[in-house]
């Protein structure tokens, strides 16, 4: 197995356990959080396919506006999910 | 009993693609394996759309990058109805936020080390966005990222001196004369070439900074709407602050 | 192969939080999960094994498929742009009504 194929499937195993944070936490500031953490991993893995244009923009845009007009949303509303 | 139909189903819509995508290789060469009659060449060929813009992409637009290429000049029209989604976006953010302007907030600034640190990193960011968008032909990046480290540059800016607010007449101003350009630019290809967004500037020398025809101008323009677009998103979801 | 699966993983998952979830920014997460999924299949499906970015250099023998990037590249921000239009419908909804369940904005649990 070549160095490529290793550091892929250790990316998208830590993708996957990070999207069911996401899912399934009560805390919706750590939900949000978890999905900044997601879109910067999925920015790498547009590195690592060739395409360097969409990376940068998936960086700039997933891993800080993104984020930014999330939690700004939360601050007008409730933080914690009820049960 | 929700819980189950959706976890039944999203396993179901797993599978079915999963099964659908399992015939399609990774990094196959992909060649056609059709042979059909070209009229341009007069011949039979084996050619692709993909393979025909990276052969005579740099003969026919004069651009060194060819995902600008397809961008701007052979797909250029869905680009302008991407900048009119956008626009409508910001002006529906800052029309649903306009409601009870008499409720204010309390805010604190930040402390001396992030006041001084980003009021002194917010020329660079600003200068290192106008980079992206103005080499958009030449090298990786374009219209689309450089807009956005611009709006990221005022977040920041936003964050560390919560008490500030950004000029909104000056912003509309500027975001009204870049579409402008865009959409001028277009109607001046059709009175030089007969179609719109027709390239009408001379191509030059590739791989310099003035080539390639109208791509740059229409890049800045497409750069600088974008990063005045979400910085007024930005502001408005900020709230009102005393 | 596997960026295949991890992509549609995402859009699983996204589609569960859609449906069996009640508050109303959750579902907002969900919508951006799936979002990002499609963006990551879009352009897995264009790789070419040894080829290179698409930026014309004069001694590459092979380049990536470029016309996925150029759709990425615009569905990439419309997807912030309509994040940002939904959130201020729920603000606007949660000043209204006080409360951000769908199970008590419809009037079935008080």
């Amino acid at each position: 197995m070549e160095l490529y194929d290793f550091v892929s499937i250790i990316l998208i195993g830590g993708m996957i356990v990070l999207a069911f944070i996401a899912a399934e936490s009560r805390d919706l500031l750590s939900a949000s959080i978890a999905m900044g953490v997601v879109s910067l991993i999925v920015s790498i893995l547009f590195y690592m396919l060739q395409a360097p244009d969409v990376a940068i923009t998936e960086a700039a845009i997933g891993a800080a506006l993104s984020l930014a007009v999330m939690i700004f949303g939360i601050k007008h509303t409730d933080r914690w999910e009820k049960k | 009993m929700k819980r189950i139909i959706a976890i039944t189903l999203s396993v179901l819509i797993f599978l079915i693609f999963m099964t659908a995508f399992a015939r399609v290789k990774f990094g196959n060469i992909a060649l056609s394996k059709y042979f059909y009659f070209n009229p341009v060449k007069k011949q039979m060929t084996r050619d692709s759309v993909p393979s025909h813009y990276l052969k005579e992409g740099i003969k026919e637009t004069g651009s060194t990058n060819i995902v600008t290429a397809v961008v701007v000049d052979y797909r250029g029209f869905d680009t302008l109805g991407e900048v009119t989604v956008l626009f409508l976006a910001s002006i529906g953010v800052g029309a649903l936020m306009y409601i009870k302007r008499e409720e204010k907030r309390k805010v604190r600034e930040a402390n001396e080390i992030v006041k001084t640190a980003s009021a002194f990193l917010f020329g660079f960011i600003v200068l290192f966005g106008a980079y992206i968008f103005v080499h958009g032909h030449l090298t990786p990046g374009g219209g689309f990222p450089g807009g956005s480290v611009i709006a990221s540059a005022y977040l920041l800016l936003y964050l560390a001196y919560p008490k500030y607010a950004a000029d909104h007449s000056k912003l509309s101003v500027l975001e009204s004369l870049a579409g402008l350009t865009f959409l001028v630019t277009g109607l001046l290809g059709i009175i030089f070439g007969g179609h719109f967004l027709y390239n009408f500037l001379p191509y030059g020398v590739p791989r310099y900074l003035f080539s390639a025809g109208v791509i740059p101008v229409i890049y800045v323009a497409v750069g600088i709407k974008v990063g005045s677009e979400l910085t007024g998103i930005v502001d408005s979801m900020m709230g009102v602050r005393e | 192969m596997i960026f295949y699966a991890a992509s549609l993983a995402l859009v699983a998952i996204g589609i569960y939080v859609v449906i069996s979830k009640r508050n109303l920014i959750k579902i907002i997460i969900g919508l951006d999960m799936i979002d990002t999924g499609v963006n990551l299949l879009l352009i897995s499906i264009g790789y070419v094994r040894g080829g290179t970015a698409p930026i014309e250099n004069g001694n590459y023998p092979l380049y990536v498929d470029p016309i996925p990037h150029a759709l990425v590249l615009t569905a990439i921000v419309i997807g912030v742009s309509v994040m940002a239009l939904a959130l201020s419908i729920v603000i606007g909804l949660y000043r209204h009504t006080g409360t951000l369940e769908i199970d008590e904005i419809r009037g079935l649990v008080k």
